[in-house]
C-alpha cells in the first residue's frame, strides 16, 4: 500500500473529479425524452458560456432545469452520505456504522411524514424543512443522552442513537398505518429515497452544510486515523479527543440531516462507499474522505440516472438501485482486494 | 526527570492511589510491580496525563504536568499499551508514522524528515523487512515491535510500558526486553514498566516500585525489594527466593501449598 502524501491525494482527487464530470455529462444526456448526446452537451456548455444557441426551448429546460440540478443534487447527497458514513465508522469504531445509525434518518422521516400528512409538502420547502428539523432534534437528543460526565462515549452514543431511532421508527409505522392511500405513496417513496423533487434551490439549501461539514471533517482527518486505535492511544499521541469527537459527531450529523431532508432515505451509499474506497485506497482518512466524497457523488448520480431511465417513464426509488448495484459490486471488491491494493 | 509528589487518585469513591511519591532519574529503567488492582496501570496513566491526580502533582523536569499541553507531553513521553487494536488495516509503516503526530501541525502530511525518523525507528526495532505488511497480519511479537517503533517515532525521552510481555512466549519476551534494554542503555531512554513478571523485572530493571493497595510498599534495587518477606506480605502466597545463578539477581520460585518444607 502506497503512503498517503499531499501529492497522491491531489492527483487522485483530480482524477476522480474527471470521473465525476464524466458521470454528470453522461447523466444529462439520457432520460425519457430523447435528446441526442452531443446536442445535450452543447446546450450545457453554451449555457455555461452564457450563449443560447443549440436546442429548442423545451430541450434546454429539460437539460438545464431538470437533469442538471438533479445530477448536482444527487452528487452533493452522495458525497455527503459517504463522508458522513466514513466518519461515523471511525467515531463509533464500528465498521457497520452508516450515516443513519444514530437515528438521524428516523428523525428526518418523522419530520417528513408529518409534513406530508399535514399537507405542508404543498409549500415548496415544507417537506425538506420539516425533515431537517426532525433530523436536528434527533441529533440533539442523541447527543444529550449519549454523553457520560460531559464526554461523548461511543458505546453510550450508539445505544442512545439506536434506542431513539427505534422509538422514532415506531412513530413512523404509526403514521404510515393511519395515513391515506395517496399520502402513502409519497411517504413510501420518500422513505426509499427520491430525487424527483430536485431543483436548484434544494441544492442551494444543502450545499453549505455539506461543504462546511466536509471541510471541518477533512481538517481532522489525520486525527480520525489515530482514534481508530482507541481513544487512549489517540490521547497519548497528543490528540484532543473530546473536541475531535464533538466536531466529527456534529459535522457528520449535519451533513446527514441536510442530505436526507432533500431526497429522503437513500440507503447503502454511506456504508458501502467508504468501505469500497478503503479497499481500493487504504484506510487513511486524508485520502479516504475526499475519495469517498467524489466516488460517492459519482455513484449516486449514476444510480439516479438508472432509477429514472430503467423503467421510463416510471421512476424507481433510487434506493432500489443503490442496493441492487452496490451490494454485488461491494462483494466483488472484497474478493479482488489484493489486486487493486497497489493503486 | 519525573517526580511524583504525594499523588492520590480515585475513579469514584475509593482512592486507588494514596499519597504516592517517587522520582525517576534520567536514563533509569524502573519497574512497577504489585498484585492485581494495586494501581500499576492507573499510576502509568497518571504519568502520561490520561488521568489527573486529585491530590498532589507530577513534575516533568520540574514543570507541573497540568501546565503541559497534550502535544508537549506526547513529544516527551510515549506509551506502549498492553494490546492495541486498529480498526482498519493500516500498514506497518503507516502505523509507525502515526508516532510523528505530535510534530505535524496544521499541514496534515508527514515530511521527508518524519519518514526518515520513523524508518530509523523501524531499523532499531528490526521491522523494516515487513514495513508494507498490514498490521493485522502480524504475530504478537511483531506487533509489539511495531508499537515500540511508533513510540520511538515520537522521539520521546521516556517510554512507559504496560505489561509489555503479557501474551508473549519466552523467546519474544526476551527479544522485546533486550530491545528495550538496548534503547535504555545506548540511547539513554528512560523506561518505566509495569509488569506482573517479577523475575523479568528483577533481571532488567535498575529499580523497582512495589505497590500494595495503592501505596508504595517498598522502593529500591531489585535486591532490596524482592525479598521473601516483602513478596509474601504483599501477594499473600508462599514463595522461595534465591539468586539467578548467572546474573545474581533475585529469583522467585512459586510454591504450591505446603511446598516450603523440603
Amino acid at each position: 500500500m502506497k503512503l498517503v502524501t499531499a501529492k497522491r491525494v491531489l492527483t487522485l482527487s483530480i482524477l476522480l473529479c474527471f470521473l465525476l464530470i464524466l458521470v454528470i455529462l453522461v447523466s444529462i444526456t439520457i432520460g425519457s425524452v430523447n435528446i441526442p448526446p452531443f446536442r445535450s452537451i452543447r446546450i450545457l456548455f453554451e449555457s455555461l458560456l452564457g450563449l443560447k444557441g443549440a436546442g429548442s426551448e423545451t430541450e434546454r429546460t429539460i437539460i438545464l432545469s431538470l437533469r442538471l440540478p438533479r445530477a448536482i443534487l444527487a452528487g452533493f447527497v452522495g458525497a455527503g452520505l459517504s463522508v458522513s458514513g466514513a466518519t461515523f465508522q471511525a467515531l463509533l469504531r464500528n465498521p457497520l456504522a452508516d450515516p443513519y445509525i444514530l437515528g438521524v434518518s428516523s428523525g428526518a422521516a418523522v419530520g417528513a411524514i408529518l409534513a406530508i400528512l399535514l399537507g405542508l409538502n404543498a409549500f415548496s420547502f415544507g417537506l425538506p424543512l420539516a425533515s431537517f428539523l426532525g433530523a436536528l432534534l434527533t441529533v440533539l437528543a442523541v447527543f444529550y443522552f449519549g454523553r457520560q460526565g460531559g464526554k461523548i462515549h461511543p458505546h453510550t452514543l450508539l445505544l442512545a442513537g439506536v434506542i431513539i431511532g427505534s422509538f422514532l421508527s415506531a412513530l413512523i409505522m404509526f403514521f404510515i398505518s393511519v395515513s391515506q392511500k395517496e399520502e402513502l405513496h409519497t411517504i413510501i417513496f420518500w422513505l426509499m429515497g427520491d430525487f424527483s423533487f430536485s431543483n436548484t434551490r434544494a441544492i442551494l439549501i444543502i450545499f453549505p452544510y455539506i461543504l462546511l461539514g466536509g471541510f471541518l471533517l477533512y481538517l481532522r482527518s489525520r486525527h480520525l486515523n489515530l482514534i481508530l486505535s482507541g481513544e487512549e492511544n489517540a490521547i497519548q499521541l497528543g490528540v484532543n479527543v473530546e473536541k475531535l469527537k464533538l466536531v466529527s459527531y456534529l459535522s457528520a450529523s449535519l451533513i446527514t440531516a441536510a442530505s436526507v431532508s432533500v431526497c429522503g432515505l437513500i440507503g447503502f451509499v454511506g456504508l458501502i462507499i467508504p468501505h469500497s474506497v478503503r479497499l481500493i485506497f487504504g484506510p487513511d482518512h486524508r485520502l479516504l474522505i475526499p475519495a469517498s466524497a467524489l466516488i460517492g457523488a459519482s455513484f449516486l448520480i449514476a444510480s439516479d440516472t438508472f432509477a429514472r431511465t430503467l423503467l421510463a417513464p416510471t421512476e424507481l426509488p433510487v434506493g432500489v438501485i443503490t442496493a441492487a448495484f452496490g451490494g454485488p459490486f461491494f462483494i466483488y471488491l472484497l474478493r479482488t482486494r489484493k489486486v487493486i491494493k497497489s493503486l | 526527570m519525573i517526580e511524583a509528589d504525594s499523588i492520590s487518585f480515585r475513579y469514584h469513591e475509593d482512592w486507588v492511589l494514596k499519597e504516592i511519591s517517587f522520582r525517576v532519574e534520567r536514563g533509569e529503567f524502573v519497574g512497577v510491580i504489585g498484585p492485581n488492582g494495586s494501581g500499576k496501570t492507573t499510576l502509568l496513566k497518571i504519568l502520561y496525563r490520561l488521568l489527573s491526580p486529585q491530590k498532589g502533582e507530577i513534575f516533568f523536569e520540574r514543570i507541573p504536568m497540568k501546565k503541559m499541553d497534550r502535544t508537549d507531553i506526547a513529544k516527551k513521553i510515549a506509551v506502549v499499551a498492553q494490546e492495541t487494536q486498529i480498526l482498519f488495516p493500516f500498514s506497518v509503516l503507516e502505523t509507525v508514522l502515526m508516532g510523528r503526530s505530535p510534530y505535524i501541525g496544521h499541514f496534515m502530511f508527514e515530511s521527508e524528515k518524519d519518514l526518515e525518523i520513523s524508518k530509523r525507528a523501524m531499523g532499531w526495532t528490526n521491522i523494516l523487512p515487513f514495513s508494507e505488511r498490514s498490521i493485522d497480519e502480524l504475530s504478537g511479537g511483531e506487533r509489539k515491535r511495531v508499537f515500540i517503533a511508533r513510540a520511538l517515532s515520537q522521539e520521546p525521552e521516556v517510554i512507559l510500558l504496560d505489561e509489555p510481555t503479557a501474551n508473549l512466549d519466552i523467546h519474544h519476551q526476551m527479544d522485546f526486553l533486550n530491545l528495550i534494554l538496548t534503547l535504555n542503555r545506548e540511547r539513554g531512554l528512560t523506561i518505566v514498566m509495569a509488569s506482573h513478571d517479577m523475575n523479568l523485572a528483577s533481571e532488567f530493571c535498575d529499580r523497582l516500585i512495589l505497590l500494595q493497595e495503592g501505596r508504595i510498599y517498598k522502593m529500591g534495587t531489585p535486591e532490596e525489594v524482592i525479598t521473601k518477606e516483602h513478596i509474601e506480605s504483599v501477594y499473600g502466597c508462599e514463595v522461595w527466593i534465591d539468586q539467578n545463578p548467572i546474573s545474581g539477581m533475585p529469583r522467585i520460585s512459586l510454591l504450591k501449598k505446603g511446598g516450603i518444607q523440603r
